[in-house]
């Protein structure tokens, strides 16, 4: 039993590369590697459009990492690297796009939203204050002793 | 009497949401808009696929006509073939962009299939192809007589597509001036 386990344990240890995407790259300096990878998190794929480059194993995902990775080498800002890249494939590469344009939608979205609910709540909340139980006036207190003493029927 | 509209707000909404998601059926998400319509052709210089010097953009820019991007790796490219050497035996310029590609097999190719290709690129590490905002072949570009990119279509060129959407703009910047 002890041994099925530690064959499982070490079976598992050794699928973990597999989850690794293929290639490696050599940085001259360890900063440089982050921005590879939050750049290459956040370019999506081209071609297997749910998935961002560092993930996907399509040959268009291959070079754009070939791409970011020299770039990067050659002393691009990220921001040099976002125009290149949007400049061939358009705004849809960037998970996060720019604000402005199209986008606009969907970075305010969630604001006006935020306030649409604010506004709902609010009025909610004050219409239930206000709303008190109120007197009856002479008529209507006529009117309810009427109704429960002879029903219905006027 | 408003109280009473507003019962009907959540049919609203429904309807609302009802008609977005119906629109998104009939949707392509694949569908993108080239980035670099109303661009000109990148400007490159590679070695031409018969193995006869370079070519430049200024080789292949001066008339209207389709860059297709092909290689013997992409199985949709060998269904388009048939129908690109249709155009061509009709007088339409294409060039080739074969891309990512082995040259010894795209030349096979070609003797085997036929060559519609005026002209043919060899870009073997798709630098022109990543200059393009290539994704994947098949892709065509339409170019008008100054070398700028008019319009894109990725998958396979055949006869809908041709006669459906680029016939009509390869007529429309013929007419714009511009000899065939």
């Amino acid at each position: 039993m002890t041994r099925a386990a530690t064959l499982c344990a070490l079976l598992l240890l050794a699928a973990a590369p597999a989850l690794a995407v293929i290639e490696t790259y050599e940085f001259s300096d360890p900063q440089l590697e982050a921005r590879y990878q939050s750049l290459s998190e956040e370019l999506r794929c081209p071609k297997c459009q749910n998935q961002n480059i560092a993930d996907s194993n399509a040959p268009i995902a291959q070079d754009l990492r070939r791409q970011l990775h020299r770039q990067l080498e050659e002393g691009a800002s990220d921001e040099e690297v976002l125009d290149y890249m949007v400049a061939r494939y358009g705004e849809f590469v960037r998970y996060r796009p720019r604000f402005g344009g199209a986008a606009l939608a969907l970075w305010l979205a969630p604001a006006a939203l935020l306030l649409v609910g604010v506004v709902v709540l609010v009025s909610t909340v004050r219409r239930r204050a206000a709303g008190q139980p109120q007197q009856l006036s002479a008529q209507e207190r006529e009117e309810v002793e009427r109704l429960l003493r002879d029903g219905e029927e006027p | 009497m408003a109280s009473r509209l507003k019962l009907f707000l959540p049919l609203f909404l429904f309807a609302l949401l009802a008609l977005f998601l119906f629109r998104g059926l009939s949707l392509d998400p694949k569908e993108m808009p080239s980035a670099l319509i109303d661009r000109p052709l990148p400007a490159f210089s590679l070695p031409r696929l018969d193995g006869e010097g370079e070519v430049t953009q200024s080789d292949v820019v001066g008339q209207v006509s389709l860059l297709n991007v092909w290689a013997t790796w992409c199985v949709s490219c060998r269904v388009e073939h048939p129908y690109l050497q249709q155009l061509a035996d009709a007088g339409v310029p294409i060039i080739g962009l074969n891309y990512k590609d082995e040259d010894a097999a795209a030349l096979d190719w070609l003797g085997e299939l036929g060559d519609p290709y005026r002209v043919n690129i060899a870009d073997r590490q798709g630098s022109l192809g990543l200059d393009l905002g290539v994704y994947g072949a098949p892709e065509t570009y339409l170019l008008d007589a100054q070398g700028v990119i008019r319009y894109r279509h990725v998958g396979v060129v055949d006869e809908r597509v041709w006669q459906g959407v680029l016939q009509p703009l390869y007529r429309e910047l013929l007419a714009a001036g511009g000899a065939p």
